[in-house]
């Protein structure tokens, strides 16, 4: 199963401001979001990158992504009706392949720079696993609140892989608790999505037949249709060597910024003016 | 390691020999191999590491030391072996273990003796239990969806938030979540196989017929529904609100601190819901974080929530399990309100119902209330079957017990038990709560024990109630409600009463009987609802007669009540309730804008509170709240009357006036109240001459232990012979003292103990009066003169017991029973500041966490401004009449014959009269022994005072040589705590008098007795010699609506045994048996004392 297409969403109400944001990249290149994350996507080796983005909003993102390898669509989601409908919106565009699915207010830093990148290790995966394929990290029960979740069993510990059999959208400790306790976690550990996932069509049969049956003020939500897919077919979860970083929390540009500066290049000059910052500011505070 | 019976019995694989009865083998063994059994199985117990081996081993030890060893200890080595104080000391601060390790100590360098074995068997018997709390808590801890709430120790972690839907705010309303929640009952009545130790050692025989109710007093609601309420809402203030509607009682909470704090006020239950609910996760306890930073978290910053219970005046004691119904309803609404249930609104689902369930249980625990694994069964709908369940693999109880820590529920639908069955259910059952309160812990602990020792009698019960069960399920299911009451009925009075005899009380079968004469075959059954009878019950009629017995039950159970509300513990007036079987569990409704108010009790209890607080003040959304409320009030009736009684909340009727002040008065005089001797005491207590700290004797005194010779344990022939012949002339009268109001029998209920129906005997539930009185007809049947009977009263007791002997007519002794009514009566006093101080600073205190010490020491010192404004020394008469009166000890109760007359009495009747015997009301053992009386008489001492072996729970004093002279010495004087653990006699508080030299003693002869004056002067003079007491008594002053304040007040008291320190009273000591000097102090003994064959011993004295 060669995978060669991707989708990005960029549709919801962060999504419209973060992906247009300016970073360095690890080259120490002005970068807008969405361009970063375009250059993560064709690491992995993708050709067709589909941007789901809101109506009449494609221009505003066309500039960030103007330098990217990839053939570049933009998919317009017609109503704000949930992920999974944002998601549902690119069936046309993915027809019958397997795809990339990423969001555009998150960076990905590998936790090897000189190795594989996030997207590339998920894609190599699922590839070889000829099936669907979720990123997740432990997270600790505190924050699940933020995160949608996966309950299962170990299949490979050498490769960090666990079959998918529940998944949980930002569920409560006590339902993770309940449900998604996986063994070879820590207590109080849980695996969440690091949002990027390998999907296959059946999903997007499935967002399709959920979306028939949708009331007229529902959402669509991704986790549900997963967590029925898990029931239905293969579903593998992979502990990716990296971070993820939520662009849309408190500071969470700076922290992004960082993270990717210090993986890159110029990490040691980086480091250097931290450290620089963090005396100066020492000083001040002992001088008050 | 060397063969044991028991312990191979504990750990057979066959579960025949597993079930083996510890009596059967215990009968036949002789005392060394006993002591054999006893050392293999402590070794056991600490090498296992099997919880439930350990705990059967140490039942079988606390039992072998209780019941068989004492029977088998005559003449051994160490008889009269005291414990050692340190060990007590461990065994107060429940370090069972360290104790009983010091106890074994003790008896390897002295031997056995009676007293190690109580310190034993108490020992063992608290360690198996808090063995198995140990074990529940642990499980309960390791259910799937709790485990969290114990890990999360910093706010950081805290992974809750309130769902978005209850912080949109609608016209200053936030939109309030309402669930209602049923109660449940037992049809089966499961021989208390709920408990949870017993479900999870044998699931198989854990088996629950349980139906959710809803319900309504019968002629004050309109219908039957769901009794438990609770309500959930945001507040704009970073606070927790907590009310309990019921209670009467709200607190605003800013500190985690006092979450934890259950014991602060009355909203422990609630506090135990925030806690288990996961909203203050248990592992925050202690964290010295801020409820603040957790509220910002959970609702959003300068936000918090109220929480409120209600459960519409079903009173206490119903057997229906609201207590653990509503910390289910709260948790559900505090899980409901922060996502951790799928919906809002409606039903909860069946793994919510079970996560519901195993919160409530660790809610109970950590209130400490304990309910039975079934109670929680209100959550689910409908008729269940609830059964235990085998641990299986994946279990977090699989490898420590056979059971999993929850049960499992089968809704019995429509097709196994059909509409109509249903029906015909509602229309023959009448449910009534009979107004008895009891507490129902004791039992639960005596089934354990019974079911852990697999006595053969109570095995069979079990197994047979199990066979019940069975048929009882069938006749639900063929719809046959006639021969359901015939198996309630049989349950009831088959293995119930063989595994627990006092799960029926003489009301209850008062109760049946006056129903089966009034309904005849039309009355098909008795059921008994829950722990125990007397409160919530069930009786099943011909339906064409249910609404006959609807009317009747109130009519028959208040007359009941009326002719025994002062000998058993009533609490309430009876009441019939209607009910009907709620089919929809736990459900809650989302109220928003103008439907968003609480209970109309909760602003009966909040308004007058809003009302006294300046307007501007209140927050914007309280005051759209209290238009809320009016606008309400003007369409809906409930709320309307609240605001009809909006004044008599605002200014409630004063509790003290002229008229309590007159009526304190009489009840001075009337008692034989002496304002001389109140005025000495108050003049000494202020002069310091008598105080808290005077009670004790001189530090410098010495206490030890009597010498040989100083007690006689043997009386003789000789003794017989003369007493027999004391006895057959009439020289010997009765003095039974029944003056007292039985607070620690009945736990304060204030009934007469006298008249408590405590036991049965040849079938029939009999008095204390009249089982000392058929002691007495004993005796003059043996002897040939029927021996004269005092009974000393008082205030509290004199009328009841009156006429309660008037109703049965003395037992055909009226001419030989009186009457001796108490003429002396104390009037309390404002404490001595130094006493307080003494009392809060040189005696032991329990240390408080550091914001309820800083609580505590702001209150004294507002106690001690109080006493020191008031008057130190001065009269206490700021109260009920009643609060301000006190008992004055019974050393008056012997001055009171002479007082009164009664001995003049005595006197005129039976010139020949030498002879008292005093005793406790119950010292039910004892009885005019001819050889006693005999001992006594020869001895020639003016008083024979009878002495017991202590043993570990004999507490109070003794039998000592205080500086090398004997005497009795009162706790309350011990110069030290650790001198009591020195002797070896307690006393028995039974007396022989010799008439004369008592009446020689006061300087009184028998001809002066008819000089009231005289008698009066010298009593007085001679009460001069005694030790006064000075004691401090919390009493509770009401005020407003529900209000309470508690005032430590003195009060004083003399003992009779302090007559044994005047060098002028020649006193005597013998030992008597246990048997014979054993007192029963409080309801929990009565099991032991039945099987340890003191119950026989006391029917053989008997002649009824």
């Amino acid at each position: 199963m060669g995978i060669r297409k991707a989708v990005i969403t960029a549709a919801g109400e962060s999504q419209r401001h973060l992906p247009l944001q300016t970073m360095v990249d690890g080259q120490g290149r002005n970068r807008k979001v969405l361009g970063l994350l375009s250059d993560e996507v064709t690491s992995a080796g993708i050709e067709e990158i589909g941007i789901i983005v809101r109506p009449g909003t494609a221009e505003l993102y066309r500039d960030a992504v103007e330098d990217v390898s990839a053939e570049i669509s933009f998919i317009e989601q017609h109503e704000p009706r949930g992920y999974g409908h944002a998601v549902l919106s690119a069936a046309d565009y993915v027809k019958d392949d397997s795809f990339l699915l990423m969001v555009s207010d998150h960076v990905y830093v590998s936790d090897d720079p000189e190795a594989e990148t996030c997207a590339s290790q998920l894609v190599h995966m699922a590839e070889a696993e000829d099936c669907v394929v979720s990123t997740v990290q432990p997270t600790h029960e505190g924050r699940l609140r933020n995160f949608g979740a996966v309950g299962g069993t170990l299949f490979d510990a050498s490769r960090d892989l666990y079959e998918v059999n529940a998944v949980l959208e930002k569920p409560t400790p006590t339902e993770a608790e309940q449900s998604l306790m996986t063994p070879g976690l820590r207590h109080g550990y849980y695996l969440t999505f690091f949002g990027m996932h390998v999907l296959q069509p059946a999903v997007m049969s499935l967002l399709d037949e959920r979306s028939n049956a949708l009331g007229p003020n529902e959402q669509l939500d991704l986790s549900a249709a997963l967590n029925e897919y898990a029931r239905r077919g293969r579903y593998l979860a992979q502990v990716m060597k990296g971070r993820r970083y939520d662009l849309d929390f408190r500071h969470g540009l700076l922290i992004g910024q960082l993270a990717v500066s210090l993986s890159g290049q110029y990490r040691d000059e980086v480091l250097s003016t931290i450290t620089d910052l963090l005396a100066r500011n020492a000083r001040y505070e002992s001088a008050i | 390691m060397v063969s044991s019976t028991l312990r191979d019995i504990i750990t057979a694989k066959d579960r025949e020999t597993r079930d083996t009865s510890l009596e059967a083998i215990c009968e036949e063994l002789g005392f060394e191999e006993l002591v054999a059994e006893c050392d293999s199985l402590d070794r056991f117990r600490r090498e296992s590491d099997n919880l439930y081996e350990r705990v059967r081993a140490l039942f079988f030890l606390y039992a072998i030391h209780r019941f068989y060893l004492p029977a088998k200890l005559e003449s051994k080595s160490g008889e009269g072996a005291v414990v050692s104080f340190e060990a007590y000391a461990h065994l107060l601060e429940r370090r069972f273990g360290e104790a009983l390790d010091y106890f074994l100590d003790d008896q390897a360098s002295v031997g056995h003796s009676d007293a190690i074995s109580s310190a034993l068997a108490k020992s063992y018997y608290e360690l198996a239990l808090q063995n198995l709390a140990d074990q529940v808590q642990a499980s309960v801890r390791a259910v799937r969806g709790n485990q969290w709430m114990f890990r999360t120790g910093a706010l950081e972690d805290y992974p809750l938030q309130i769902r978005s839907e209850l912080l949109e705010c609608q016209n200053a309303a936030y939109p309030l979540i309402h669930e209602r929640t049923a109660v449940r009952m037992d049809l089966s009545h499961s021989a208390w196989s709920d408990i949870f130790f017993l479900g999870m050692d044998y699931p198989s025989g854990a088996r629950v017929l349980n139906i959710s109710v809803n319900l309504a007093v019968h002629g004050r609601d309109a219908h039957p529904t769901p009794p438990v309420e609770a309500r959930f809402r945001v507040i704009d203030q970073p606070v927790i609100r907590l009310a309990s509607v019921d209670l009467g009682v709200s607190a605003e909470i800013t500190e985690l601190a006092d979450v934890f704090n259950f014991a602060k006020d009355y909203l422990g239950l609630l506090k135990a819901a925030l806690i288990a609910s996961g909203l203050v996760p248990m592992g925050l306890e202690g964290s010295g974080q801020r409820l603040s930073t957790l509220l910002e978290k959970l609702v959003s910053r300068g936000r918090g929530f109220e929480l409120v219970s209600c459960v519409n005046d079903i009173p206490k004691g119903s057997r229906l399990a609201v207590s653990t119904n509503l910390l289910g309803g709260l948790i559900a609404v505090c899980m409901r309100a922060t996502g951790q249930t799928k919906s809002l609104e409606g039903p909860l689902g069946e793994e919510e119902r079970r996560i519901t369930a195993a919160r409530a249980i660790l809610g109970e625990w950590l209130g400490g209330s304990g309910g039975g694994w079934q109670d929680s069964g209100g959550v689910w709908p409908g008729i269940k079957v609830i059964e235990g369940c085998r641990a299986e693999e994946g279990d977090p109880e699989h490898g420590i017990s056979r059971g999993r820590l929850l049960p499992q529920h089968t809704l019995l639908d429509t097709d196994v038990i059909s509409s109509e069955t249903r029906d015909r259910l509602r229309d023959s059952l009448v449910l009534v709560h009979g107004g008895m309160a009891q507490n129902v812990g004791p039992i639960l602990e005596m089934v354990t024990e019974k079911y852990l020792l697999r006595s053969a009698k109570s095995w069979e019960a079990r197994q047979e109630s199990m066979r019940l069960f069975d048929t009882i399920l069938e006749a639900l299911k063929e719809g046959d409600i006639q021969t359901l009451g015939k198996l309630t009925t049989e349950n009831f009075f088959g293995p119930l009463q063989t595994i627990i005899p006092w799960a029926t009380t003489f009301f209850t079968e008062r109760l049946i009987d006056a129903v089966k004469a009034d309904f005849g075959r039309d009355f098909w059954g008795f059921w008994m609802l829950g722990g125990m009878s007397g409160g919530g019950m069930g009786f099943i009629f011909e339906p064409s007669r249910k609404a006959e017995a609807l009317e009747r039950m109130k009519v028959i159970m208040a007359e009941l009540k009326g002719q025994l509300q002062h000998s058993l513990p009533f609490a309430m007036d009876p009441v019939v309730y209607d009910f009907s079987i709620n089919e929809a569990g736990s459900r809650a409704e989302l109220l928003r804008a103008e439907d968003a108010l609480m209970s109309p009790g909760y602003y009966a209890m909040t308004l007058p509170l809003l009302l006294r607080e300046d307007p501007r003040t209140l927050t914007p959304e309280r005051r759209a709240e209290m238009e809320r409320f009016e606008s309400r009030a003007d369409a809906d009736r409930p709320y309307d009357q609240v605001r009809d009684k909006l004044l008599t909340y605002l200014f409630p009727r004063s509790l003290s006036g002229e008229s309590s002040e007159t009526s304190l008065d009489q009840l001075l005089e009337t008692n034989g109240f002496d304002p001389l001797l109140h005025e000495r005491i108050q003049e000494d207590m202020r002069r310091g001459l008598i105080g808290l700290s005077k009670n004790r004797l001189a530090a410098s005194s010495q206490v030890k232990d009597v010498r040989q010779g100083d007690v006689v344990n043997i009386t003789t022939a000789e003794d017989e012979a003369v007493g027999r012949d004391a006895l057959a002339n009439g020289e010997v009268a009765v003095v039974t003292l029944a003056a007292g109001a039985a607070s620690r029998w009945t736990e304060g209920a204030g009934v007469v103990k006298a008249l408590h129906p405590f036991c049965k005997f040849e079938g029939r539930h009999r008095t204390f009066l009249e089982v000392h009185l058929a002691k007495t007809r004993r005796a003059g049947s043996t002897h040939g003169t029927l021996p004269f009977h005092v009974i000393t009263t008082s205030y509290l007791t004199d009328g009841p017991i009156r006429r309660f002997l008037e109703n049965v007519d003395h037992y055909g002794m009226s001419d030989r029973v009186f009457l001796s009514r108490g003429k002396s009566i104390g009037l309390r006093m404002v404490p001595m500041q130094r006493d307080l101080r003494f009392e809060w600073e040189e005696m032991p205190q329990q240390r408080l966490d550091e914001r309820a010490q800083k609580m505590r020491a702001s209150l004294r010192k507002a106690l001690l401004g109080w006493a020191s404004e008031t008057g130190e020394g001065s009269d206490y008469r700021d109260n009920l009449p009643l609060q301000c009166l006190h008992p004055v000890g019974h050393w008056y109760e012997v001055p009171n014959l002479l007082l009164n007359g009664t001995l003049a009495d005595l006197l005129s009747k039976r010139p020949q009269l030498k002879t008292l015997m005093l005793h406790n009301i119950d010292t039910v053992g004892a009885n005019v022994d001819a050889a006693m009386l005999g001992y006594h008489r020869q001895t020639g001492a003016a008083l024979t005072f009878e002495v017991i072996q202590r043993r570990l729970e004999d507490r109070g004093g003794g039998l000592a040589r205080v500086n090398g002279s004997l005497r009795l010495v009162e706790g309350l004087s011990m110069p030290r705590e650790e001198d009591e653990f020195k002797l070896t006699y307690y006393n028995s508080n039974t007396c022989w008098i010799d008439i004369d030299q008592m009446l020689a003693s006061f300087g009184l002869t028998r001809a002066e007795l008819g000089d009231a004056s005289k008698v009066a002067q010298s009593i007085r003079e001679f009460s001069s010699r005694l030790p006064t007491y000075i004691t401090l008594k919390e009493v509770k002053k009401r005020w407003g609506h529900g209000q309470e304040d508690i005032f430590p007040v003195a009060q004083f008291e003399r003992l009779w045994g302090d007559m044994t320190a005047l060098s002028d009273v020649p006193c005597s000591y013998v030992a008597v048996p246990r048997l014979r000097g054993q007192q029963l102090k409080e309801q929990a003994q009565l099991d032991g004392w039945l099987r340890d064959g003191s119950r026989d011993f006391t029917a053989s004295l008997c002649e009824w």
